[in-house]
């Protein structure tokens, strides 16, 4: 079962007493965007078979929202972080690059 | 092709069966073909076969990086019906299902389908009053579908309790040609029937990249090497995510796990398949005697082929309320597959933005039973540029609003 530490209560919490939000760092296109750019926000997903960010929210716990980095293959947890950030942490994106060597995810990647 | 029939089964029991001939060739890569399909589950076959028998094109190779139907084709719960709200989906799953009625015949090969009836529970006032649209909806499509009362629920399917304390039967959405066909069958049935033809089944041979010149496909580079083609089809569900990215272009798609379940084989109790969207489980009994029963699906995305415990023990906690039966059932294997859900729980049957590649994904959590179909539609597709059955389905509908919206009307399982 896929075990999640809350960032914000600290509590290492199982995937039942979590809510899943789909994917993290979206760009919230406003009115007066483009098509294109509705598009991908509201339907175009990375999907990643491997590294992915996503949303999870601590639903029968504290309530709030925190960001997580997990394997989608593998479920390996790389490390969770507060929502109020719009790219993940250095100390996280080190971590998967031990990991993952040469892994990409939309506009986050392995240090050249 | 070795024909099937009873007079084959006199001929080979009378020579202690050493006679039968392999159903269809393990093929080798050519270096060149004018349509590639990618993904050998039941769409990607169906697709060939169809390209075959509609239009004539046979040089056709179906490549799959694992074993032939051992995606999700080999993983569902083999439930065929066709009473979606939408006029689009229900054209193409009453094709879909419309054709299994005669499948066995068209590929000398017994896919088993037998139409013993879907009943959809209604077990909220909500739910009841949603498939009575759907019911209405049905009429104007010219799908079979009516609703009943609980005492003929009761009738069709003594098993169930109609009376539970908290989800009490209301009524029920009942398509009585809808049914279960044996899935394995369904793939091995088209595969033959495409071997037969000529075409290329190529195992083992995983995608690594795809090739194209002046933004047209011009081929595939796989794990036996390169294969150049015309045409090229992706039909790989869950992994559609894998292969876009690949050719260079984004898909409104997810890929969740969804799992289900068999008991331990016991005695014919229940002749019809009964979906039950509220507590979200659905059952039937398999020929063997099992009772299939089909779970929810994870709400992140996930590329593990298994399931988990927890969402065996949601599925199996609220059927026992509506089959106590159940209860005394020993659960003898699980298991998850991969599948691709859209923004609008309808799937997508499209041109690409690399011309000549085209895509058949988005099947969610249904798509066995439009397998026929989906071939049907994705063959004239790939073959003439367009087809009635397929032209809502396109990936610009996401772009330009124009949904087709089965994810409120169905509500959880399809």
């Amino acid at each position: 079962m896929l075990i999640l530490t809350c960032p914000c209560c600290g509590i290492a919490a199982d995937e039942t007493e979590l809510s899943p939000g789909g994917e993290a760092h979206l760009t919230r296109h406003g009115p007066g965007s483009g098509d294109t750019d509705f598009e991908d926000y509201l339907f175009n997903r990375e999907n990643a078979r491997g590294v992915h960010f996503e949303r999870w929210r601590h639903a029968h716990g504290c309530g709030k929202w925190f960001l997580a980095a997990r394997d989608t293959v593998t479920m390996q947890v790389f490390g969770t972080y507060p929502a109020q950030t719009t790219e993940p942490p250095q100390e996280i994106r080190d971590r998967i690059t031990k990991a993952r060597p040469g892994w990409r995810w939309r506009d986050f990647g392995a240090a050249e | 092709m070795q024909r099937y029939s009873v007079f084959a089964i006199a001929r080979e029991a009378a020579r202690h069966h050493t006679g039968w001939q392999r159903a269809w060739r393990d093929a080798a890569p050519k270096s060149r073909y004018d349509v590639v399909i990618v993904g050998a589950g039941g769409h990607g076959l169906a697709t060939a076969f169809y390209l075959g028998r509609n239009f004539g094109i046979t040089n056709v190779a179906v490549i799959d990086k694992g074993w032939l139907g051992g995606g999700n084709t080999g993983r569902n719960t083999t439930i065929i019906r066709s009473n979606y709200l939408q006029d689009s989906s229900a054209a193409i799953y009453e094709r879909s299902r419309d054709l299994y009625e005669t499948l066995s015949h068209e590929l000398n090969y017994n896919v088993m389908f037998s139409p013993r009836g879907v009943m959809m529970l209604a077990q909220t006032e909500h739910e009841l009053r949603g498939y009575q649209r759907t019911a209405h909806a049905n009429a104007l499509q010219g799908v079979e579908t009516e609703i009943i009362g609980p005492e003929r629920v009761k009738q069709l399917c003594p098993i169930m309790n109609i009376d539970g304390p908290r989800y009490p039967v209301l009524g029920a959405l009942w398509q009585p040609r809808a049914g279960t066909a044996r899935h394995d069958a369904v793939a091995w049935g088209y595969a033959r029937a495409c071997s037969d033809m000529g075409m290329d089944i190529i195992q083992n041979c995983e995608v690594t990249g795809i090739r194209s010149e002046g933004g047209r496909v011009s081929g595939v580079s796989t794990t036996k090497g390169e294969i150049a083609c015309d045409k090229l089809g992706m039909v790989v569900a869950g992994h559609s995510g894998v292969l876009a990215e690949m050719a260079g272009f984004r898909l409104p798609i997810e890929s969740v796990a969804l799992q289900a379940l068999v008991s331990e084989p016991i005695k014919p109790c229940m002749d019809v398949v009964v979906m039950a969207n509220t507590v979200h489980g659905y059952l039937s009994q398999s020929d063997k005697g099992e009772m299939v029963i089909g779970g929810g699906t994870d709400g992140f995305v996930n590329y593990t082929q298994r399931g988990s415990f927890h969402h065996v023990e949601e599925t199996v906690r609220a059927l026992v309320e509506t089959f106590p039966m159940l209860s005394r059932l020993k659960m003898l294997r699980q298991w998850g597959g991969i599948v691709d859900i859209t923004g609008d729980r309808s799937p997508v049957l499209s041109k690409t933005p690399l011309e000549g590649c085209f895509i058949n994904a988005g099947w969610g959590t249904g798509g066995f039973k439009a397998i026929p179909g989906s071939g049907w539609g994705f063959a004239e597709l790939m073959a003439r540029g367009h087809s009635p059955l397929c032209d809502e389905f396109g990936l610009e509908r996401f772009r330009e609003g124009r949904f087709i919206d089965e994810s409120v009307a169905a509500g959880v399982a399809h």
